[in-house]
């Protein structure tokens, strides 16, 4: 099975307005696919569905794997040092301290594990949600504006977390106002939708 | 099960964190000990008055820290979280209210002595009270995270909460009170009725609210 998620004819609704309808999409293993377009376009709104936090209006969503998500909140603990709060969802996630070493790695957070997550600054936190998503295992990763607030370092470590993750066979689906760089990227232009 | 072992441990940590565990302590024991200087010194009018007061007390301690029950956790995104993994919202309540209920329901049982010793309770009074307060506890802390996920959308929401829940309350008031009438026989197992449905019931109410908080 290589599709890992599927959206099949989604109309969304929010509030009154008609975000999109109609919409299809597939996404494979080894897939990426970026949701460009405006504010208010429904990149979000999309993810959300994606992630099985918004029902679709019409049409029908379905996800053949688990999904990780990163959007604009971090839900991570801001009291707690930045490596138990990461720890708190690898035990739920049941994955072990490894994976999260690993991923903070990845990130280059090693030297912040003891610092608040309060104490972070807005890219450190981005980053911080990403070892989250890269920590949890799963195939589906649903990025929300993932590189908001970040440096150009943090932005080319993202794209090699995103090219790893894809050649290990994982699936990517990307809300974001610009281009991040990242090869062999199909597109949606949610402002064409409606 | 770890996972859901993870989320209550959270939950408590959050409850008994940087001081919080004395907020329904304190409350409690600062009602009890204003509650002689409103109606008098008199120990067998305070005797007699006392118990119920430590029921009013006892649900308000349990309102107390309504809005940090369910905002923070919906604004910090964990409850998305949650929902993405694929717990069931009735399953997140489930363990919220656990939590609070031993958050805050044994930090007053073991403040009830001293109040009980300010309200000139006797010994007997104390065990009925104490066995009624543990008999209701499940129920006040799945009415305090059930307010809190309603109230969750709203500003200011707290205040709101209380009154929302006051009418499921009081039945647990009367019969817990009751429970001290020397007459008020029956009252223990009709107590322990409403505190069973209202603890049944609490899951599946706060789930719903929960899935609403997403829409």
């Amino acid at each position: 099975m290589t599709e890992l998620l599927l959206f099949d004819g989604v109309a969304c609704i929010r509030g009154d307005r008609l975000l999109f309808e109609g919409l299809s999409l597939t996404l494979n293993r080894g897939g990426a696919l970026w949701l460009r377009g405006p504010n208010g376009a429904g990149k979000s709104s999309l993810i959300r569905l994606a992630a099985g936090l918004l029902r679709p209006a019409a049409g029908m969503v379905t996800r053949r794997e688990r999904t990780a998500l990163a959007d604009e909140a971090t839900a991570l603990d801001p009291e707690r040092p930045l490596r138990r709060a990461l720890d708190f969802w690898a035990r739920i996630d049941t994955v072990d301290g490894h994976a999260v070493d690993r991923a903070m790695d990845a990130m280059a957070l090693g030297n912040l594990a003891d610092v608040p997550v309060s104490m972070l600054s807005t890219g450190q936190r981005k980053r911080a949600a990403l070892v989250r998503v890269i920590a949890s295992g799963a195939p589906i990763w649903l990025l929300d504006e993932p590189a908001n607030g970040m440096d150009e370092a943090a932005q080319a470590r993202l794209v090699a977390a995103v090219a790893a993750h894809r050649a290990n066979g994982g699936a990517v689906l990307l809300a974001s106002h610009f281009a991040l760089g990242i090869p062999d990227l199909a597109e949606i232009d949610m402002g064409t939708l409606t | 099960m770890t996972a859901l072992a993870a989320l209550f441990w959270r939950d408590l940590r959050r409850a008994w964190g940087s001081g919080a565990l004395w907020l329904p302590i304190v409350f409690f024991l600062l009602v009890a000990a204003s509650f002689p200087f409103a109606v008098g010194p008199d120990a067998p009018l305070l005797a007699r008055t006392g118990g119920g007061m430590v029921w009013v007390a006892a649900l308000l301690a349990a309102l107390l820290p309504i809005d940090r029950l369910v905002r923070p956790d919906r604004d910090a995104g964990i409850l998305d979280q949650l929902a993405v993994r694929g717990f069931a919202d009735e399953v997140v309540a489930a363990v919220k209210i656990a939590a609070h209920a031993i958050g805050f329901g044994l930090p007053l049982l073991v403040a009830l002595l001293p109040a009980a010793a300010l309200l000139a309770q006797d010994g007997a009074r104390v065990a009925m009270l104490a066995s009624g307060l543990a008999a209701a506890i499940p129920a006040l802390a799945a009415l305090a995270v059930l307010s809190a996920a309603l109230t969750a959308n709203l500003k200011g929401g707290s205040p709101i909460g209380g009154l929302l829940v006051l009418p499921l309350a009081v039945p647990l008031l009367i019969f817990g009170a009751g429970m001290l009438d020397p007459s008020g026989r029956g009252a223990a197992k009709l107590l322990a009725a409403a505190s069973l449905l209202l603890t049944a019931i609490g899951p599946f109410a706060t789930g719903a609210a929960l899935r609403g908080l997403r829409e």
